[in-house]
């Protein structure tokens, strides 16, 4: 029985952070689409567009009143048949980029996209660079004694009869 | 050779040093640009300002008659479009300037999402800046002008273009600084 609590913690604990990542605001089925294709297409746009009046939710995680109405105006495009890209650019057109959680790769944010490959690129010159530096400071072998060069001839020839 | 070694080595380990100064020096500048209100990371940057009104055409809100995105790109001087409501702080706030402003320029004012009769109380108890008054009952007319919350105020040249915009409410610094330079420019 002792031994149950700490995996009876470890479970309550992994229940508890991850709960919320399966929540949503969307807690009015009023609101969803009878489509369930639909639906899932709806939530994954909403959930990449920047509820404005939170700022750091999305608006399917938001209960603010604009986040709702965005909500709705997302799903009204989805069941009439427009492209996720669609739905963005009507979004975008009105509020900007800023709108979008994930920004999109452009001039401005060349820096931003750009900094995995940079840091990678980085960190492999570094590691490069010390890694020439440290095979030159490694101590070249000491020469062979006479008596080792002798032994290693001895040890290449081909032994007589063996072919 | 070794002293040449020696000093490139140095300035190697100078290098993360120079670095965390530099990303040290930037967050410095951000943190006093959202002191002094130069920088500020809510902002929402909506595109409208440049832009032509978009099209819509409001029902009246008492004790106003409703107007159209035609009737105000009829208009030949400039028209500050004020979006409002009477559940806002900031906008009861925002209603004294609004008043001292209707005297410079007509205020066109659109109730977003509000009771017509709150919406009513609310502009009689704020002295009726508004010279014209609509409703957005649902909200969907602000949206298409990128409003992310009331209130927000948009100045229309005559024809239609929206030259200037703010998110937020009006007052005497935000007067003075903004909408005075971008109205001078009309004249």
């Amino acid at each position: 029985m002792r031994r149950l609590g700490p995996l009876l913690a470890l479970v309550l604990t992994l229940v508890l952070t991850l709960a919320p990542l399966g929540a949503r605001a969307v807690d009015d089925p009023s609101e969803m689409l009878a489509n369930p294709q639909q639906e899932a297409r709806a939530e994954r746009i909403g959930a990449q567009l920047r509820c404005l009046v939170c700022q750091n939710e999305s608006i399917e995680d938001s209960q603010a009143d604009l986040a709702r109405d965005l909500r709705r105006v997302v799903r009204e495009h989805v069941a009439a048949g427009q492209s996720n890209r669609q739905v963005i650019a009507w979004m975008v057109q009105r509020y900007g980029n800023f709108i979008r959680l994930r920004p999109p790769f452009d001039l401005a944010t060349l820096l931003l996209w750009g900094m995995p490959l940079l840091a990678l690129l980085a960190g492999g010159t570094a590691a490069a660079l010390g890694w020439r530096r440290a095979a030159a400071s490694r101590p070249a072998p000491a020469p062979l004694s006479a008596a080792e060069h002798d032994r290693l001839q001895e040890l290449m020839q081909p032994r007589a009869g063996s072919g | 050779m070794a002293d040449g070694t020696a000093r490139r080595r140095q300035l190697l380990m100078l290098a993360p040093f120079g670095a965390a100064i530099a990303v040290g020096a930037g967050f410095w500048e951000m943190l006093a640009g959202m002191n002094s209100g130069r920088f500020d990371p809510h902002d929402i940057h909506a595109p409208a300002q440049g832009r032509r009104v978009p099209a819509f055409d409001l029902p009246a809100q008492p004790p106003g008659q409703g107007f159209s995105s035609a009737e105000l790109s009829a208009q030949r001087q400039p028209v500050l479009v004020n979006f409002f409501a009477s559940w806002c702080v900031p906008c009861v706030v925002e209603g004294s300037a609004l008043v001292g402003l209707s005297r410079r320029l007509p205020i066109w004012g659109i109730a977003y999402k509000d009771k017509p009769a709150d919406a009513q109380g609310f502009v009689s108890r704020t002295g009726s800046p508004y010279r014209r008054l609509a409703a957005d009952r649902s909200g969907m007319t602000a949206i298409d002008w990128g409003v992310s919350g009331v209130p927000e105020s948009f100045l229309i040249a005559p024809g239609g273009l929206i030259t200037w915009h703010i998110a937020g409410p009006l007052d005497e610094g935000t007067i003075e600084a903004g909408l005075l330079p971008a109205l001078r420019k009309l004249a």
